[in-house]
């Protein structure tokens, strides 16, 4: 009878130390979690502030820009966009925004185009000497390549192309983006092979099998390397800063660069309004398709 | 895995041509073009090893370099150990995690951009948007970049808001660790920090490696910020590598001395990634299972 009695005690006991157990650790789970939020918000707050702030400057008059920290324009005004869309020079913004996408867009399609077809030899096919050759994708991916600046500067001036946008679209043409072939093998190698073989058996020709088996199963793949393409394109600024030379044919990247060498004592507001112009493309294109980007870089590093 | 030879040859031809016409021809074209002394305009003269010499005694190619390094060694473990930071703290299945994974991304597909450089400018310049936080508080306004140490942070900085890329890969890594590996552990008594060091971090260390020499490769050639933010400046504190190739060849027009610093721009590179893989032999370790899945 006793025994049994201390015996309940002795559970009763424990359940009432399991029982504070429990809420200690879910006191100190809530205090882990809500440290955790503080440091995301912060973070996050560190990653859009100067992004919202370049927005909302655009949208302040020139003497108001520096004097507050504020996201909401005291005095709020156009001008910024107005003044800054007629730039500095004959053309409108406009035009150093169509003169962007006269490149990047065959940019994009090339080479979505030639790291397909190279992926899928790559991937399917038994080559001669397949592994040197891999071998030089992967040493591309890592070459530096302002080793190759100069002596390409001078083989385009050879072929009369400088000042036009050949330079930098063409040699995608040629899957010279070792990076992309390399994310699409990846894929192709984590895929099965079983419905290719089935066509094969039912007389598909390799042509035929890449273009209607493996390009919209690699689809998702493909748009990952479209996407990264575009953003490098729109953002890149070396290429144009040595290939291009006349105003008319400008990218934006260009274009504010210029904005911001002309005008000293800056117009804040009018270069700060086309710089946020200037992300629009890329936040759109990235708000709309981000699953494929997060799934592209993933793909990229981890399988790799 | 198809047995035609000469089809798969046929369909990675592209991918010969542009090997050979777009890199391996420039890269050993501009070995010898750095033997050279050419401005564009006269013919090419051959001056043996003049270039190389001539760099030897040039006070703006050391100080160029000094700055790279300093650059790259101070971006590359800031923006991984802070990306790494940040992933651990998303891979806790927190609610709203695709909305923090977002934010974090953005800086990282416009960071490369002229736009960004621009907005860096405003923010960090005399009259610029950190002095009127710093302000706020009370402290005088700092040149930040007018200042040489000042002004080579603010440039790192620019690489360091980039870390979301980063992040993104890590976030992965640490979501494909088994949980069971964890769950072991927890028997064992093991803390969340000794879970973390011993169990995380070597699972997930070829990952940290593929970020490591992605980014080192990237940061080493790092151009569009300095130029555009600093213009190298001041006093050449952020005059990294690649600005004063570029100079050297595009604004100087002389291409030898331009292609002998980019070569040893590529041997720096070279040595540091080779070094790099040998080293991954003792602290990359690839999980037995997926062992030898790269053939």
């Amino acid at each position: 009878m006793t025994d049994q009695a201390t015996q309940n005690q002795t559970v009763n006991y424990t359940a009432m130390q399991i029982n504070q157990e429990v809420k200690r650790t879910l006191r100190k789970e809530r205090i882990n979690a809500a440290i955790r939020y503080g440091v995301l918000l912060l973070t996050g707050l560190i990653m859009l502030y100067p992004l919202a702030w370049m927005v909302s400057a655009a949208f302040k008059p020139n003497y108001e820009i520096f004097t507050s920290m504020s996201l909401i324009p005291k005095e709020f005004s156009w001008d910024g966009f107005i003044n800054g869309w007629k730039t500095g020079t004959e053309y409108t913004f406009a035009r150093f925004f169509l003169n962007t996408f006269a490149y990047v867009i065959p940019k994009v399609i090339l080479t979505v185009i030639s790291s397909t077809i190279v992926a899928f030899g790559f991937a399917r096919f038994d080559i001669p000497f397949k592994k040197f050759w891999f071998t030089t994708l992967i040493a591309t991916i890592l070459l530096p390549q302002s080793v190759l600046l100069i002596p390409q500067y001078l083989m385009f001036r050879e072929m009369g192309m400088l000042d036009s946008y050949m330079p930098l679209y063409l040699p995608m043409a040629f899957a010279t983006q070792g990076f992309f072939v390399f994310m699409l093998i990846q894929f192709l190698r984590g895929l099965p092979t079983d419905m290719e073989e089935a066509a094969m058996i039912d007389g598909c020709n390799s042509f035929q099998l890449l273009w209607y088996i493996v390009v919209p199963i690699l689809k998702p793949a493909i748009i990952s390397v479209a996407l990264f393409q575009f953003m490098w394109s729109v953002n890149d600024f070396l290429g144009p800063l040595i290939y291009i030379s006349s105003v008319e044919k400008y990218p934006i990247a260009l274009a504010l660069k210029l904005s911001i060498d002309v005008t000293e004592g800056a117009q804040w507001n009018e270069i700060l309004a086309m710089a946020s112009i200037a992300i629009v493309p890329s936040i759109v294109v990235f708000l709309i398709a981000q699953n494929y980007f997060i799934e592209g870089v993933t793909a990229g590093g981890v399988k790799g | 895995m198809y047995e035609n030879r000469k089809l798969g040859l046929a369909y990675i031809s592209p991918y010969i041509i542009g090997l050979v016409v777009f890199t391996a021809f420039p890269f050993i074209s501009s070995l010898i073009i750095s033997f050279t002394d050419y401005d564009l305009i006269s013919t090419p003269s051959f001056v043996g090893v003049d270039n190389y010499a001539y760099m030897l005694g040039d006070e703006t190619f050391y100080k160029s370099l000094g700055v790279t390094f300093a650059y790259v060694f101070l971006t590359i473990p800031l923006k991984l150990a802070f990306a790494l930071f940040i992933a651990f703290v998303l891979n806790f299945k927190l609610r709203g995690i695709k909305f923090f994974r977002t934010a974090y991304y953005i800086p990282s597909i416009l960071g490369s951009s002229v736009a960004i450089a621009v907005l860096w400018r405003a923010i960090f310049s005399l009259d610029g948007l950190l002095n009127t936080f710093i302000g706020y508080l009370g402290i005088p306004p700092v040149a930040w970049l007018g200042e040489p140490h000042f002004a080579m942070l603010s440039v790192t900085l620019l690489r360091v808001w980039q870390f979301g890329s980063a992040m993104v890969i890590f976030l992965a890594a640490l979501q494909s660790v088994p949980q069971s590996q964890y769950e072991a552990a927890m028997i064992d008594g093991a803390s969340k920090w000794h879970m973390f060091t011993k169990i995380t971090i070597p699972l997930i260390t070829p990952v940290i490696f593929f970020n490591f020499i992605m980014q080192t490769t990237q940061a080493f050639q790092e151009f569009t910020a300095p130029y555009v933010i600093t213009a190298g400046g001041p006093a050449k504190s952020t005059y990294l590598f690649s600005l004063y190739i570029y100079e050297t060849a595009f604004k100087y027009f002389d291409m030898g001395y331009g292609s002998a610093l980019a070569w040893v721009l590529f041997i720096i590179v070279a040595i540091f990634t080779s070094i790099s893989f040998k080293s991954s032999k003792y602290w990359v370790f690839y999980s037995g299972d997926k062992g030898g899945k790269n053939d």
